[in-house]
């Protein structure tokens, strides 16, 4: 049998067969190649080495997005380590937990975030060692930062198993804490495979990196497109939720494959003036994590008909598990989403009932997903763990996805919506349960319930209902604002109201459908 | 007459993004987007106000929170474009 190929040795056979092709632009800040982007991601694999990273171990990156992050990522898989990236722009103490919770070796974090991120690992009792960066752009600061480190004796690239943790992507929780989604490298490699058979990358092909690094989007991204000697076209935030300004970039730097949240392409088609700028070199435009409204959908296909579109579905657990080419064009008189589409080849599915029974086909259900793509489990949470899992007579286990679809004569299934209170939020998952709990660490706040509604513009619009303990309320801005410190932006009510008590069931509970009809 | 930048730019976020707040609670410096009162659709909308009401076009780099957190910010940034 061949030896396991680790996540990270296509980059690196990558960069033997197109060494001088450009790996990542990231405009603005400069560019790297493929052969450039090998050797600082080795420098860094030996740093981590020398500094007591061994194999199994997990390392945070704290850092924007760079293309020194895309280096961090393969110099921690290059010594066999898991990468654990947060988002630089969550308050610092969600983010200290995420890495105290899978008790990181070490961080790489921009320096001015250092300050903070120390301040609140101290208040939980543990301050691994912080490899601390100027303000990265280019890949200049951490070949700086491993400079001023010096010289590390050489290593190499570790030799790892399927079952080894590649990263750990976290996840809102519903009892108010980030759980930690433990993906192997197995579960890594048998998608990257499935895109690189379903999608047919070239390395003259140019890849959007729109997603985070810590939204599951990314591995697409990254892993895909630098295994085949593509480049990757970092978009940093900011212009990544400004339509305006991220339609010529896309024209600039002639990207083929885009992947995004449905969100912003339905911000680009409505703002972004899309017929102005020569989108012509876009050939493959994929979009997961939310479902895309029809009438957004029909208006990009038609302002942009050359492209092939596909739905890609699945959570952070399976990555990508079902997936739908659209049909073009999409009639005037449909009114319902596209489908989710079938199961990915390196993956099963089962559809079952409340009972754990196989639903017939054309009933309802809740899709399960079993093979080389499913995660582990959550870091530390067995329990939690143990609930995500239906595991069948003979023994295999089945990861419930929570969502219930139907199966139709065609065999593509249909997304109908949620068994739980978790919604989609520009393709970020967000537990309401979170985000009651961080308005309940309000002084004034008494009570808190959440309620999300479909929403044309914004897809979901999240509702906060509250009750005072006081009687002058808190004012709108300074919710929003306690929101922010506590909570991630995404995560932030739309809007609140006061009652003067929350209405309850009769036995006593937050009556959410009663909070639905108020609204 | 002067027009008063900061008055206009606060009114605007008040009626579209802030209905029922007390006026008094939006200052000149209330950090609008690092505070969470303004989420990206709105703060696309404030931009695309912004352009339209003054004639000036902001650059890919200007519309983060370093330039537009707070109506003194937005305010000495229309003015430095007017000029």
């Amino acid at each position: 049998m061949a030896a396991f190929a680790a996540l990270y040795e296509p980059f690196v056979g990558a960069a033997r067969e197109y060494p001088g092709q450009l790996a990542v632009v990231e405009p603005g800040a400069g560019s790297i190649s493929y052969s450039e982007l090998d050797s600082l991601s080795n420098r860094l694999r030996d740093r981590l080495y020398a500094t007591g990273v061994r194999h199994g171990d997990r390392v945070g990156i704290y850092m924007r997005k760079s293309i020194d992050a895309v280096a961090a990522i393969y110099g921690i898989l290059k010594v066999g380590a898991a990468y654990v990236p947060v988002d630089p722009g969550a308050p610092p103490a969600r983010d200290a937990f995420i890495l105290d919770n899978c008790a990181v070796k070490l961080v790489i974090v921009e320096r001015r975030f250092a300050e903070k991120l120390r301040h609140e690992l101290e208040l939980l009792g543990r301050v691994p060692p912080l490899l601390l960066t100027g303000d990265v752009g280019g890949g200049r600061a951490l070949e700086a930062a491993l400079q001023s480190a010096g010289e590390a004796p050489v290593v190499v690239n570790a030799t790892v198993a399927p079952d080894d943790l590649a990263y750990i992507l976290y996840t809102s929780g519903s009892t108010g804490k980030p759980k930690g989604v433990m993906l192997s490298q197995e579960n890594a490699t048998s998608f990257v495979e499935w895109c690189s058979e379903t999608f047919a990358p070239k390395s003259s092909d140019r890849f959007s990196s729109h997603a985070p690094f810590h939204f599951d989007l990314s591995i697409l991204d990254i892993h895909v497109s630098l295994k085949h000697g593509a480049t990757l076209i970092l978009i940093n935030e900011d212009i990544g939720k400004d339509p305006v300004r991220m339609a010529p970039l896309i024209a600039e730097q002639r990207i083929s494959c885009w992947y995004s949240a449905p969100s912003i392409l339905s911000l680009l088609t409505q703002f972004g003036n899309l017929t102005r700028h020569d989108l012509s070199a876009l050939r493959l435009v994929l979009f997961a994590g939310e479902v895309f409204p029809i009438k957004h959908l029909r208006a990009l296909t038609t302002l942009l008909p050359e492209p092939r579109y596909f739905n890609l579905y699945g959570p952070t657990e399976t990555n990508v598990c079902t997936y739908h080419e659209v049909i073009l064009p999409i009639p005037p008189e449909r009114s319902v989403p596209v489908p989710i589409g079938k199961v990915c080849s390196h993956l099963e599915d089962v559809v079952l009932a409340p009972d754990g029974s196989i639903v017939a086909r054309g009933d309802e259900g809740e899709l399960c997903i079993a093979g080389r793509g499913v995660m582990q489990g959550y870091w530390a949470l067995p329990e939690q763990t143990d609930r995500a899992f239906h595991t069948d007579r003979s023994g295999r286990r089945w990861y419930r996805t929570g969502d219930i679809v139907l199966e139709a004569a065609d065999g593509n299934y249909t997304y109908l919506g949620r068994r739980d209170r978790m919604v989609k939020r520009r393709g970020y998952r967000v537990e309401l349960g979170e985000i009651e709990a961080g308005l309940y660490r309000h002084a004034s706040i008494k009570e808190a319930a959440v309620i999300a509604l479909a929403d044309e513009e914004a897809g979901v619009k999240i509702k906060a209902f509250l009750s005072c303990r006081e009687a002058k309320r808190p004012s709108l801005i300074e919710l929003k604002r306690f929101c922010a410190d506590n909570l991630p932006l995404y995560m932030i009510p739309d809007q609140f109201v006061w009652c003067e008590a929350l209405p309850k069931t009769s036995t006593d509970k937050v009556d959410y459908q009663r909070l639905k009809e108020l609204a | 007459m002067v027009d008063d930048i900061e008055a206009t730019v606060k009114d605007v976020i008040l009626k579209e993004f802030l209905p029922g707040e007390d006026p008094s609670e939006l200052t000149d410096t209330t950090p609008l987007i690092t505070g969470g009162v303004l989420d990206s659709i709105a703060t696309l909308k404030l931009v695309m106000f912004i352009e339209e009401r003054y004639g000036v076009t902001l650059q890919a780099h200007e519309v983060d929170p370093e330039h537009l957190d707070t109506i003194a910010q937005i305010a000495q940034l229309i003015r430095s474009k007017k000029t």
